[in-house]
């Protein structure tokens, strides 16, 4: 297990560094000059020189990525243009609070979306199984930032029980999670349902009920636990989504978080802080994935013997 | 039962084919439905609620919505086809090319492929965006790179699949050329899946237009855009809710017909890709 995990935490490295590699040279191919949309048309030619020398742009472009690499190595992501604050301190400051809605929504999703994706299977075809597929249609189709703004005219205007946006307390962060979460609970109930209706058919499953296992252990004991890995892998596919989504929801409900960082960065044009932000998703990207990989083992066993 | 009569007995496929012709149709005669010039302002009449005058109300300038709400669908349209065209090129050209070539190149071609797909899309189109700039033809740039992966997929899957086959084999063995062995053997077996894909895209198409452009980074004012159009509503969104709320309904409807044709031609095109695509 040990062995697996250090493997996997050492194959992230070269894709890191590959995702470091491919921001930098689509910068670096910029139409234009980085520089000069940095400073605006009429900047002096002695200002563009000096900010050029300052990035280090006038080295070759190997020579820059391999010291952004360097000094990657040793925790220094440089300095945000901007903010004129070095970039991992701007990034400390708000990946807490993304992690925080990011959780938060995947745990509505995943609880929600479950629930209604058994409850489906378990009575195909009923009330509540049409109502819960129409229901996922609509969810996947609504764009959030437009559902966001729905949800604060309800609960903000109308019903004035939750914040309009900001951070701080429990209220701040109900109405973004619960944004945030929908388009997932529509994926993850729309997943279970068929993992679930899938693994009832199967010849184990008549056994049981044959023998008389009651229902409930049926559905806890077999159904669940074998319907539970296509939908983990959904559930892993989806955190990266809601990385994505939180871009959307921290704007509407002026979440203060990388996604918003983000956005700010790449108005400002300030590069080396979008680089720094795009390498927080993406080493976040990779860390969930190699958990749900890990959750595999725990959940099959055949997974385990075989790695 | 052929796959037009399994797509009409799928009444839900069938509302969103309706819906779809009633977008095209209101971005093809959007000047003769619109009741009044979408860029028009009055600022007299700022924020109008839903009324006699102003169907769906006006915005903050005091522009009609349902006219910005029509010409809407034209930027939504244009850049939700011009990107699909963008995805299936770039998509069959790089999944026939890996799948004829095979080796090492298909291996690191489709390993790149794979942390494509996976990576949060909205991601990707962001980083894109900030590296071509706002803009409408940067958005469907953005779009259409982000559905390449998919197609690609797709593409190189059946290449690969159809290669084996002992009509392909015959055909290459009398001598037919790469390009005309694709044409005739590999693309007609593929058009089923890449139709049932582009249709689902363009919803995801549609959506990430609308979101890059709310964020400011898509389709630039003062083009009637639906993302924009919710954009600038949220600034009056506790004095005039209508204003940011009605245009969403329009992204909602548009990206739900397009879902529902898509998942109505996928049971009627090719049941095996349930749950797949």
């Amino acid at each position: 297990m040990l062995t697996f995990v250090v493997r996997r935490l050492l194959l992230a490295v070269p894709v890191l560094l590959g995702v470091v590699f491919v921001v930098m040279l689509t910068i670096d191919l910029l139409p234009g000059d980085a520089v000069t949309l940095m400073l605006g048309e009429h900047a002096t030619q002695d200002a563009v020189g000096k900010l050029r020398e300052h990035l280090g742009l006038d080295q070759p472009f190997l020579v820059r990525y391999l010291d952004y690499v360097g000094r990657l190595a040793r925790g220094d992501l440089g300095r945000s243009i901007q903010q004129n604050r070095p970039v991992a301190s701007e990034l400390a400051d708000t990946w807490p609070a993304t992690l925080q809605l990011t959780v938060a929504a995947l745990l509505i999703a995943a609880a929600v979306g479950m629930a209604a994706g058994v409850a489906s299977a378990v009575w195909p075809n009923s009330l509540f199984d049409d109502l819960a597929r129409l229901g996922s249609l609509f969810g996947l189709s609504m764009p959030i930032f437009w559902t966001g703004l729905v949800l604060i005219v309800i609960f903000s205007l109308w019903l004035n029980w939750l914040p309009v946006g900001g951070a701080g307390s429990l209220p701040h962060l109900v109405l973004p999670a619960v944004t945030l979460a929908l388009p997932s609970v529509a994926m993850i109930a729309r997943m279970t349902r068929s993992a679930v209706l899938d693994v009832l058919r199967e010849d184990y499953v008549r056994t049981a009920r044959a023998k008389g296992v009651s229902e409930v252990w049926v559905l806890g004991r077999h159904a669940l636990r074998n319907a539970f890995i296509p939908i983990l892998t959904l559930i892993g596919l989806q955190s990266g989504q809601l990385m994505g989504g939180a871009v959307l929801t921290e704007t509407v409900f002026a979440w203060p978080g990388l996604g918003r960082l983000m956005v700010k960065a790449i108005f400002a044009r300030d590069y080396i802080l979008l680089q720094g932000a795009v390498l927080v998703f993406a080493l976040a990207f990779v860390v969930i994935n190699l958990l749900v990989d890990l959750s595999y083992g725990l959940l099959d066993p055949r997974v385990g013997r075989q790695g | 039962m052929g796959a037009w009569a399994r797509f009409r007995r799928n009444r839900l496929a069938l509302i969103g084919l309706a819906l779809i012709v009633v977008l095209a149709i209101s971005a093809a005669l959007a000047p003769w439905l619109a009741p009044y010039d979408p860029a028009r302002q009055s600022l007299i009449e700022k924020r109008a609620k839903p009324g006699a005058k102003y169907l769906l109300g006006a915005d903050e300038f005091g522009r009609d919505i349902l006219s910005r709400v029509i010409y809407g669908s034209r930027v939504a349209l244009l850049v939700g086809v011009l990107s699909v065209t963008i995805a299936l090129v770039g998509g069959l050209l790089m999944g026939t090319t890996a799948g004829y070539a095979g080796g090492w190149f298909d291996a690191v071609l489709m390993r790149g492929i794979d942390i494509l797909l996976a990576f949060p899309y909205l991601l990707l189109a962001l980083a894109i965006v900030a590296v071509l700039g706002p803009g409408a033809l940067n958005t469907t740039i953005a779009v259409g790179i982000w559905g390449v992966p998919a197609v690609t997929r797709i593409v190189r899957g059946s290449v690969l699949a159809l290669r084996e086959t002992e009509y392909v084999g015959a055909a290459r063995a009398l001598g037919a050329p790469a390009p005309a062995l694709l044409r005739r053997h590999i693309l007609p077996n593929i058009v089923p899946s890449l139709v049932v894909y582009a249709t689902l895209f363009m919803a995801n198409a549609i959506l990430l237009e609308a979101a890059l452009s709310f964020l400011g980074l898509g389709v630039q004012p003062p083009t009637a855009s639906w993302g924009l159009m919710v954009s600038t509503g949220r600034d009056v969104l506790l004095v005039a809710p209508h204003v940011a709320t009605v245009p969403g309904l329009a992204i909602m409807v548009a990206v739900l017909a397009f879902n529902l044709v898509g998942d109505g031609l996928r049971d009627a095109l090719d049941p095996r890709l349930r749950g797949a695509v």
